[in-house]
């Protein structure tokens, strides 16, 4: 026996505590000083929809035939005070990313991608382009803290308004946009000199909680002649209560982000460390809806970490009316592409890997304001893989809900789900697979 | 107390020299007329403190609110004159785009919050956060201004006769604060800067603008911006946020 034999000697273990990531980030922040900025969402495991299945139809529950009987898809926001709802033909909606934070193509593709299949996209801080406005047939104002860009013009001609109280990725962070993606029309549009880091605030600077917010609320419905729905947009922190608030406001439309959303450029501890999964987030918020007498009347959008027509229906049976989605919309314009592969290496990562959207570096030309990275991504091309993107997801959902004898999306319900893990039976409030359990819930059959 | 009927609004007719009462119309009736009118002067009264009297106006109006108003009084203003018999609530003048708004009381606070142009005169005291967030809108303050006035301002004059509250410029970007009077703390960033000829004349514009013009001696003033060292995100300033 010598001392070279290598069945004398442990393998290396990794720590998982000290796993080799946390290891490299006390590194990287040890040589620094600094936090890690970062874009996209929370990229740790976490309870979603993934824990979750569908029934499907048996003896008790009657099934549609899949490819032909009719299951509906379309969606009609704020019936509750607005004069001109709008109605989505798919329950899938693009959500608010600012130009600035994405290229004038990307905005542009988003528009032509939602547009073609009938459902709307949002602005974002900066206010609202030329291009998005033409090429997007509804497009949501959004009306954030920081007011970039933000003029009266552009929230008559917008078709709905969101008032943008949190985000899933930063519940109670505001926004950075560094100097590096700072253009001259990015900031012209945000009255800001080029090349300095925009802060976008963390708080409205007119309001302060919900009594305000009603009156928030009327200024913009005065403003607009009452003529457009108002959503208000809230990170996933304390759903029960910042729905019920919502509503209270006068809100149309409650949009609710989990903490999967997706960010331009957020800290990573903010990202991974605060808010509350979008799986967890549903049931509490549909519950606000449910005892107010609202549910259904006032619309919930439920964000963060949608990725499927498997997502989009579960989150439909859970009581969303509908979704929306950032990080897979920008996917399927072509970001994390292996066609980068190339240059991703260059920038130190991998495709499916690339979330340094703040630096502006993008090599498929989204998140970045460089006009040479900008020219690579067509947004006709883009806009149809959009559209095909959301078509896919739409199909995925109709699939699922035949299956359960559905004949709208909308009639998808708690009951035909059943949940893999404790964690998720108790955050969804749907039994685990193969009992009558629910943690936290009295027993039923 | 006549007031003109709703119907002519509807009907596309020039309204003029009108009397409209809050006590007996709502304020979606009068901002529904005022938004269809494109020119006239329109008195309101009985206002009692109600929200967003007159908010979105876009027209060549002068509007006289004898009263004190809610919330949102002139919000997003563009073109019109109104003056305000009274005090104003939060938000007054809010993002408004271009036209002239006088305060002839007091106002709460987040005055003139992200104005991008116009004029905000107060011939009273503002409360906290007076100019936050502005992004070109003046604003001239004849008595005195609360704490966070002009935080994260971007653009634009903030004049005050009366004193300041603490953290004066907070954040501050681009725009220029004058103040004749103490000020409690500076924010993050905000510095007195020098008091050039160019900054007078711009001062005494502003004065004059206000009414003012001859009564304020423009060299009591000193003159606060940012100091620029937070512009981009450095590891050497962190004591600083």
């Amino acid at each position: 026996m010598s001392s070279n034999d290598p069945w004398l000697h442990t393998p290396p273990r990794e720590s998982a505590i000290f796993d080799k990531h946390t290891i490299a980030e006390i590194h990287r922040a040890a040589a620094t000083g600094i936090y890690d900025i970062r874009g996209f969402g929370a990229k740790r495991k976490l309870p979603h929809f993934d824990d979750l299945l569908f029934l499907g139809a048996s003896i008790s529950r009657y099934p549609l035939e899949g490819y032909r009987e009719k299951c509906g898809t379309d969606v009609t926001l704020g019936t509750r005070h607005a004069k001109k709802p709008i109605t989505l033909k798919i329950p899938v909606t693009i959500a608010g990313m600012s130009f600035g934070s994405l290229s004038a193509p990307a905005k542009e593709a988003l528009g032509r991608g939602a547009s073609a299949v009938g459902t709307s996209t949002t602005t974002g801080d900066g206010g609202m382009t030329a291009e998005e406005r033409e090429h997007s047939s509804l497009l949501v104002y959004q009306v954030l803290p920081s007011r970039y860009g933000m003029e009266p013009d552009q929230l008559r001609k917008a078709d709905a308004i969101e008032v943008v109280v949190g985000q899933g990725a930063k519940p109670g962070g505001g926004g950075m946009l560094l100097g590096q993606k700072i253009s001259d029309r990015v900031a012209a549009m945000r009255t800001l000199p080029k090349g300095i880091d925009q802060r976008s605030a963390c708080r409205h600077p007119d309001w302060t909680g919900p009594d305000d917010l009603a009156i928030k609320i009327e200024e913009l419905r005065e403003i607009t002649e009452w003529e457009k729905p108002v959503y208000v947009k809230v990170g996933a922190a304390r759903p029960y209560y910042d729905t019920a608030l919502a509503v209270k406001a006068g809100a149309d439309v409650v949009v609710l982000d989990g903490m999967q959303g997706g960010t331009a450029a957020t800290q990573e501890v903010f990202i991974e460390h605060l808010g509350i999964p979008t799986l967890a987030a549903i049931r509490p918020a549909v519950k606000a809806l449910q005892e107010l007498g609202m549910h259904r009347k006032v619309q919930l959008i439920v964000s963060g970490g949608i990725r499927s027509g498997a997502d989009m229906a579960k989150a439909l049976a859970l009581g969303a009316d509908a979704v929306s989605i950032g990080t897979a919309a920008l996917i399927a314009l072509g970001d994390n592409h292996p066609h980068w592969q190339e240059e991703y290496r260059k920038l130190r990562t991998t495709a499916g890997c690339y979330d340094d959207w703040h630096e502006g570096r993008d090599p498929a030309g989204i998140t970045t304001q460089d006009p040479v990275l900008t020219r690579r991504l067509d947004p006709v091309l883009a806009g149809k893989r959009l559209a095909n993107f959301l078509s896919v997801l739409t199909l995925e959902c109709q699939t699922i809900a035949r299956a359960n004898g559905k004949s709208h999306v909308h009639n998808l319900e708690p009951e035909d789900l059943v949940a893999l893990t404790v964690e998720a039976s108790a955050m969804a409030g749907v039994p685990l697979a193969g009992t009558d359990w629910i943690p936290g819930h009295a027993c039923a059959r | 107390m006549a007031h003109q009927p709703l119907a002519a609004a509807h009907a596309g007719e020039p309204i003029r020299n009108t009397t409209l009462d809050l006590a007996h119309m709502s304020v979606r009736e009068v901002n529904r007329l005022l938004h269809a009118a494109s020119q006239g002067d329109f008195l309101i009264k009985n206002p009692r403190g109600l929200h967003a009297v007159v908010a979105g106006l876009d027209g060549e109006l002068n509007v006289r609110i004898d009263g004190h108003v809610g919330y949102y009084c002139a919000g997003m203003n563009k073109r019109a004159s109104v003056t305000i018999n009274g005090n104003a609530g939060t938000g007054v003048a809010e993002n408004i785009m271009s036209g002239r708004v006088h305060v002839k009381g007091d106002v709460s606070q987040s005055a003139g919050a992200t104005g991008c142009g116009g004029l905000l005169i107060i011939d009273g005291n503002a409360s906290a956060r007076c100019g936050i967030s502005m992004r070109g809108l003046d604003i001239v303050v004849k008595g005195s201004v609360g704490h966070m006035s002009a935080f994260m301002a971007q653009a634009g004059n903030l004049v005050v006769l009366g004193d300041a509250g603490d953290a004066l410029g907070d954040s501050i970007y681009e725009a220029r604060l004058y103040l004749r009077g103490k000020v409690k703390s500076l924010g993050s960033d905000c510095v007195m800067k020098n008091m050039r000829e160019e900054h007078k004349t711009s001062l005494r514009k502003l004065l004059d603008a206000a009414g003012l013009g001859g009564t304020v001696d423009v060299s009591e003033f000193r003159r606060y911006g940012s100091a620029r060292s937070l512009y981009n995100f450095h590891i050497s300033n962190l004591g600083s946020y």
